[in-house]
Formats: C-alpha cells, structure tokens, sequence
C-alpha cells in the first residue's frame, strides 16, 4: 500500500472487514494451538478486551471449545508514566486458575512500537508463568521499537510515524470500523 | 550645627511654608524665607509631621543583638519618621533596674538617631511575682515614666492595683499588655473559624477584653493612669468605649489611654493559612470585624494612639513551623506608610500627627516631642511624599531582621526626611549614618 | 491529579477524591497477587520523614512506596526539638538536596508540611501535622466506608468524640463534604472547636440522639490527659456519655459500621466488645491504608518528571 497524505481521516477496515479479519485470527488460532486447548485470552484494555471476547465467541462458534477470557491492565508497568501523566487504572482480571503452565493469548487493537506489550510481558511475569505467550493483534502498523512481534495479525497497514490508527468497536465507541488520520488533523 | 531651611512644605494639612531650623528650634516660619549659611531642603509637595513618637518598640538590647540593637532599630525608626521610640523592657536582661534602662538610655544616645526613652519593668525580671524598683528607675537619668511587662500581662489583679497605684508618685502610667494568660496557654492566632480550620490552638479575644475590663475598673478606683497597649479586638474597643464614656460621667479626666498596632489596623487571621509564621504576632491577627471596629474606634478616639510593637527576630526564629516560632513583627519603617494607606482619608494629616506624635509624646511625658513644627517649637519633625509609592522589600529594610508581614505590599507615602533636634537623620529617604 | 502536594483534604475535588478511591480499588486487588510488587515508580525516591512515633503509620506508607518499587529511605527526626538538632527547613535543604521525589511528613506542629512543601521541589504528602490533618486516613476511611456500604454520596456520618484536638476529624469532614457525605459530630462542648461554625458538618452534643440515624460511626481517639485539662470530669462520665459500648450499638441501623482510626483506648471511647465486633471496620481500615496511600503515591508520582 503506497504511502498516503491524509488529511481527513480514512476510513482503512469497515465493519464487514473486521469481522472476516476476527473469524481469520479465531481459525488461525485454533490451527496453531492445536483446538486452543489450555489457551487463554487477556486482553489488554481498552480495545484489546472486547477483541479478546469476540475471539472467544467465534472459537466456540467454529469449534464449541470454551476458552478462558480475562483482562491485563499494564498501566503501572507503562515506561512512558513519566511523559503522560498518571491515569486511572482499569482492571485485571485473570480467568479461575490463573495463568501457570498455560498458554496465554494477549489480545490488543493495534500493534505500535511494542511498548505496550513489553509492560504487558512484565505484568504477566508478575501474576504468574505461563508455559507460552502470544500475541494477537487487529492491526500491526509498523514502528517497531523494541524485538517484538505479532503470532497472529489481523491486518499490516504501512504508516508514517505521525499517522494515528483509531480501531473503533462497537463496545467501546458505538461502530466497527478502522480509521487512518494524517498529523495535522488528529 | 548647622540649620537647614526647609522650602514650601505643607505643615500637617496647611498651606506650603518654609521652615528654618536652628539650634534644635523652628527659628522661623513663613513663605520666601532665606538664611545665610542654611542648608536648603527642597520641600515642594510634601507634608510635614511632627516627629513620630512609638509607644512601643522592642529594640532587643541587651540580649538579643542578632535580631536588632539600639542602633539598627533606631536607623529604622528614623526611616519611620520616628524621632521618638520608647524601648520596651523585655530585654536580656530584663530592663528591671536603673542600671538596664540607663543602659539602653545611653545606647539611644550614642546611635543619635531618635530619642530613645526605655520602658522600665512592672515586675522583677517580668515573672509577675514582685515589683521591680519602679522608683529607682524612674529617678535615673533615663528618667522612666512607662512602665510594662509587654509579653507577658500583669495578670495578677492585686499585683496590678499595687502597680498602677505606686507609679502614680511619679506621674507613671502602666502599659498593660491584656492577656489573661490562663486563657491563652499554647495559643497560637486568634481563636475562631480560621483556628478550627488550621489546627493551631485558639487566643480568645476574651482573654484580652477580661484583663482590659479589670484593668480599667481597678484604675479608676485608685485614679491611676492605664495605658493599654496593642488593642486587637472589637470587644476591647467596646470596652475602652465605656470606659471613657464612664470617666466622663464621673466628671474626672480620662486616664485610661490606648494603642493599637499599624498590623491590627490592616491584616485578618486569614494570613495565616499558609502557616508562614511572619504573620503570628501577639495578640494575633483578628477578623475583618476587628479591623474595623479598631479603626473607627481609632479615629473616634477611643484608642488614642498608633504604636507599632515593633518586633524584630531573628531569621531561625521565623523560618520554622508556626508553633515554634516567635511572635512578633517589623513596623517602625512600615508604619506610617500602614496607617495612610488604612485612614488617610477618616483621620487627615492632622488626625494621624495627633495619633502618631502628639498624643504618645503625651502618653510618654516627651516633652521635646509631638508638637507641630511651629516657631520656637523643637526641631523635630519628618517630611512625608504623600504621592510616592513604594515596595517593602524585606532586605532592604533597615532593621537587623527581615520579619514584616509586609512583603511584596506597595504601600503610599514615604518618608523623606527627618529631623532630630534640629539635625537631619534621614534626608531623600537615606539615613545619615 | 493536578495537585503537586496533599495537604488537606481539601486539596482534593470530588474528581481527584473519586481517582484516588477508584485506583485503591485496583491496588487492593494486587495485595492478593503472588508478586505484590509493581515497578511503577522505580528510580523514585520516598522519605519518612517523622518527627512522631507512629509505627502504623510510617510502615503504611513504606509498604505501599515499596509495592511500587521506590526507593524508601526512613528519616526518624523524632527528638529533634526546636532547642537542639537540626532544624526543618535544614532538614528540607538536605532532602532537596538528596533529590527526594516525594516527602512523607508527620509532625507535631500544624501546618509544618506547608513549610516544608515552600522549601522543596518534590512532592509532600501530610501523614499527621499536629491538630490539623491527616488526609490519607481520611482517603482510607473513605475507602472503607464504600467497599462496606457502596457508595459515600447520600451517606450519614458521625465523628464523636476529641474534635477539637483531632486531625482525623478535620480531614473527614473536608474529604466527606467533598464525597457528598453528611457529617454530625457529637462531643461535650469543650471538645467542639469555637469556628466549627465554619466546618460543613451539623454539632450534636447527645450521641443517644444521632445513633439512631446513621450509616457510619467514627469513634475517635480521646487522650486521658484532656481529663486534667478539664475538658471533660473523669474517665467515667466521658466514656457513659460518649463511648460506644454495647447497649449503644444496638440503637444502630442494623447496616451501620463502626471506625476508629486507632489506636483506641478501650473502655473509653469503645468498648472493647464493639471494637472486636463484625461491624467493626477497624482491622480493614489498617489494611486498606496500603491501598489508598499505593494510589495516592501513583497518581501524584507516576506522572511527574
């Protein structure tokens, strides 16, 4: 995809979209661990929470399997506290037997410079030790700052650094939709 | 010496005049004088007062030298336009004997700068247990007329009738600091909504109207002076109010007389929220209430003069946590500028020479004192711009310590210059030593 | 929050109050974790500075910085008088000049953390200043007060007993004002500061009157030394008229709770059968001043540079 001088923001995945890239990510899932068995999802609040339930509704949907979902708020684990300011926390929730020995699925809208899920590895290595951790992502945007990557991308949208990615769910803002906005509209 | 004539000065609330000062007089007075050999003193636009009188300054020598002596606080009081300090008694030691307030009588003297007259204490070393040697101090060459515990209250009611009785052979008064002390262990600002809301303990005004009330039915019974210093409550007003209604009833001259402080005449306990201890001072800052009450009984007359309980610490004494610190604050340099900014305009120029000068020379039996600068009156007297403003910057102030309450204010009318005897002290704001 | 340091309770507005509680919350939910440690303000440092004995206090506030990775260093001033040893504003000097982040202050002197807040550039919390406040016991009451009943908003609370002399009294009644609380407090006269006038809290003097009515009552702290003051006669009729004993707690609504901030004085203010009763929050109150002073030191420190 060739680089794009937006201005007003575009809409990149509608809501149709976003629902073949769900069942995709649920199916490749269910292919790479084995009928998702002893996985669980934790997504990362806000969007990753919802992503990670939707998951779960079409992995039972495609396969029965009931997979555990909770959530991993990684917000005292940010290394950017000091640039952003102190922000309320929102919960963790970890589903009943906890994470130890089991593979835990942590879910996020968008993939970035990897900072949130380096605090998001720290937070798990804190609250337990699974025997494996992946990562499921809607959209991977690129920048990278740090040696991290996706097990299961929804979609790869080269941007240019100042772009801003919003993935907007129904849960949290009403539609299902991704937009793309250029700097100086944002 | 030299004489100074003094071009086209406003006398108090006169037309512009000329004033030649020679041999510690007014010589003459009139417009277009001239004088051979006279220093000119261009005066145009400024008003002269006669020479401030204080009723009430700590100068705290001996003993506390680091906070101020004789010499810095008389810098100060001549910068005031002070030609008259009374030097209060609560000194290292006590200015319980001939010997003290001679002492400081000399220390006056050599600094030259403003009559220094001591206050001598009521009782030994100021523990209100037994009279000091009221006598002796008043026969010594610092000729002691007031008398005070300032600090501490004569609280004990027949300690204090003996007092006020006994000074009485020698034309004494009694300047009671009114604090019933009972009522006021541990206090630390007034006691009322601001206390509640801070957490430090209450100082009732009862406590001062208690011992104001006693104070001046035990006066009257044995027809002795009372001076009450630094008023700080409406109630204390009130009461002062009656009893010089009373004294007239009774058909005997008023001998009850009053000061309050240029601090209580403007500041409110609200000062004390940030708990800087700049602001405590004893009495403590009261209500916006009490700061009227006190400046209508001011220019009704009820209270009878301004003084400043000038009250200099050192800087560790103040920069520490409230309850720790010394009460207590700056005033003779602020003084003059405090009381125009609050009554200019109730009192004149004459009514504030009549509460700054006239009466406390009075009060304080300072002959050569408080009188407008008139032909063959002495030569002491201030000159004020009453158009200037100023700053207060506490390191420029010329006292030794840096604790006024008003930093950072600007403040009308400045003291140009004074005149001591005759001779300048201060000339275009500065200080000639 | 937009405060740089908590001196009173009411440097909090009903949004920074409710951020506080609401973080707690998610901090209390880490004390059941395995590793109770978080590394939200590594590289920070916290000083104790106290200048009183409370071990309560000093080891709440040293657990929470320590949960959060900050560096704690304990710095007993106590016996330092005004007379001899250094002085607060050196005091001040030397931890501005160790680059402290946050000062944690409890003093016998109201309004000494206001002093010390003008000497230093980091962050002061009040753990205690004399007569004054103690607004992280208010937080925590706070706190304990919604895990029980749900909510503060709408609540009834009494606060019997030393208002005069308490620095708890004063915080909660700002902190509970702000949450849209109702405060009564009922002491003997003498008790009652003269400017409460100024407080938002309505003045019982009868606590077999406000009982009957509340969601919440706070029993706090009445030193036996007030008895020689005159405060009140003796012992005996203090604790017949304003201690919670049994028969008092009955006349409760059946959902109200009981706090005391500790440390009690049992067989004065409380009884010792209320203080162990289930309605007694006492032990939870200690437990959630971890949690509360975690989210306070989070979210005044997380965010500065």
């Amino acid at each position: 995809m060739a680089y794009r001088e937006a201005v007003q923001p575009k809409i990149i995945i509608t809501g149709a979209d976003l629902t073949r890239i769900v069942d995709r990510i649920a199916h490749q899932i269910l292919e790479k661990t084995d009928g998702a068995r002893d996985t669980i999802l934790l997504g990362v609040p806000t969007r990753g929470v919802p992503v990670a339930h939707r998951l779960a509704a079409r992995i039972r949907a495609f396969e029965g399997v009931e997979v555990p979902v909770g959530t991993l708020d990684i917000t005292l684990y940010r290394d950017d506290l000091r640039l952003r300011g102190a922000r309320a926390l929102g919960p963790t929730d970890l589903p009943p037997g906890g994470i130890d020995g089991r593979r835990v699925i942590l879910v996020d809208d968008v993939l970035f410079s990897g900072r949130t899920i380096r605090a998001a590895l720290d937070a798990l290595a804190d609250l337990g030790r699974p025997r494996i951790v992946q990562l499921a992502v809607l959209v991977d945007r690129g920048h990278r700052e740090l040696p991290i990557r996706a097990d299961y991308v929804g979609k790869n949208i080269p941007t240019a650094i100042d772009e801003s990615v919003r993935v907007m769910l129904t849960e949290t803002d009403g539609t299902d939709e991704v937009r793309i906005t250029g700097k100086d509209s944002a | 010496m030299n004489s100074y004539l003094i071009k086209g000065v406003r006398v108090v609330d006169g037309e512009p005049t000329d004033l030649l000062l020679r041999d510690g007089i007014v010589a003459e007075t009139g417009r277009g004088l001239s004088a051979k050999g006279a220093e000119v003193v261009d005066a145009d636009g400024l008003v002269a007062l006669p020479g401030l009188v204080d009723l009430h300054t700590h100068l705290r020598e001996p003993g506390r030298e680091d906070a101020e002596t004789v010499d810095s606080g008389s810098r100060a009081a001549a910068l005031g336009g002070y030609t008259a300090v009374c030097a209060m008694a609560n000194t290292s030691p006590v200015a319980d004997t001939a010997g003290v307030v001679e002492q400081v009588w000399r220390l006056g003297r050599e600094a030259g700068l403003v009559d220094v007259q001591p206050i001598g204490a009521v009782t030994v070393g100021l523990a209100g247990e037994r009279l000091a040697e009221l006598g002796a101090m008043a026969d010594s060459a610092a000729r002691v007329r007031i008398f005070s515990d300032d600090g501490n209250c004569v609280a004990d009611p027949r300690l204090m009738r003996r007092a006020l009785e006994y000074v009485k052979g020698f034309d004494g008064v009694i300047a009671q600091h009114a604090e019933e002390p009972r009522l006021t262990e541990g206090a630390q600002m007034h006691e009322g909504i601001e206390s509640a809301r801070l957490g430090l303990p209450g100082w009732p005004a009862v406590a001062e109207e208690a011992i104001i009330a006693r104070d001046v039915l035990l006066a009257e019974h044995v027809g002795a002076r009372l001076h009450v210093c630094h008023v700080s409550a409406a109630g204390s007003v009130e009461i002062l109010r009656w009893a010089k209604r009373r004294e007239r009833l009774t058909g005997r001259p008023s001998k009850v007389t009053a000061e309050v402080t240029p601090h209580h005449l403007l500041l409110t306990d609200d000062r004390a929220s940030g708990y800087d201890p700049v602001f405590k001072v004893n009495p403590p800052l009261r209500t916006a209430e009490d700061v009227a009450a006190l400046r209508a009984g001011l220019v009704e007359g009820v209270i009878d003069a301004v003084a400043t309980d000038h009250a200099p610490h050192a800087v560790q004494d103040k920069e520490c946590e409230w309850g720790y610190a010394r009460p207590g604050m700056l005033g003779l340099e602020t003084a003059l500028s405090i009381v125009v900014e609050a009554l200019l305009g109730d009192l004149g120029w004459d009514g504030i020479a009549e509460r700054m000068s006239r009466t406390p020379a009075r009060i304080a039996g300072l002959a050569d004192h408080g009188h407008n600068p008139a032909k063959g009156r002495p030569a002491n007297l201030t000159l004020i711009d009453p158009s200037a403003t100023w700053t207060v910057e506490p390191t420029a102030l010329a006292s030794r310590s840096r604790n006024t309450p008003y930093a950072g204010f600007t403040l009308p009318a400045k003291v140009v210059a004074t005149f001591l005897h005759g001779q300048p002290t201060v000339l275009d704001g500065k200080v000639l030593r | 929050m937009n405060i740089r340091h908590l001196l009173s309770a009411s440097d909090l507005d009903r949004r920074d109050a409710t951020a506080v509680l609401d973080t707690a919350t998610e901090m209390a939910a880490m004390a059941g974790r395995e590793v109770k440690k978080l590394p939200t303000l590594r590289g920070k440092t916290v000083v104790n500075l106290f200048y009183e004995d409370s071990t309560r206090t000093r080891i709440s506030f040293e657990a929470a910085a320590k949960r959060l990775s900050a560096d704690v260093i304990n710095f007993s001033a106590k016996g330092s008088s005004v007379s001899k040893g250094e002085s607060l504003k050196d005091t001040a000097l030397t931890l501005q000049a160790m680059g402290a982040d946050a000062v944690v202050i409890r003093h016998p002197a109201s309004g000494a953390p206001h002093r010390l807040a003008h000497w230093i550039d980091g962050t002061v919390l009040n753990a205690g200043d004399g007569t004054h406040e103690h607004p992280t016991q208010a937080l925590l009451d706070a706190y304990t007060m919604r895990s029980r009943h749900g909510r503060i908003e709408g609540l009834k609370v009494a606060i019997v007993g030393d208002v005069l002399h308490s620095r708890v009294a004063r915080s909660n009644v700002h902190l509970l004002h702000t949450l849209g609380a109702h405060v009564t407090l009922v002491a003997p006269p003498t008790l009652i500061p003269v400017g409460v006038t100024g407080w938002p809290a309505d003045v019982g003097y009868d606590l077999d009157a406000v009982l009957p009515g509340v969601d919440v009552v706070m029993m706090l702290r009445v030193q036996r030394e007030r008895m020689t003051d005159s405060f009140f006669p003796s012992e005996r009729e203090y604790a017949r008229r304003y201690g919670l004993d049994a028969d008092r707690v009955r006349a409760l609504p059946s959902h109200a709770i009981v706090m005391h901030p500790g440390p009690m004085n049992r067989g004065m203010e409380i009884a010792p059968e209320v203080a162990d009763s289930a309605r007694s929050t006492i032990v939870e109150q200690v437990a959630n001043g971890v949690s509360v002073r975690m989210a306070v030191l989070y979210l005044m420190l997380g965010g500065v540079k």
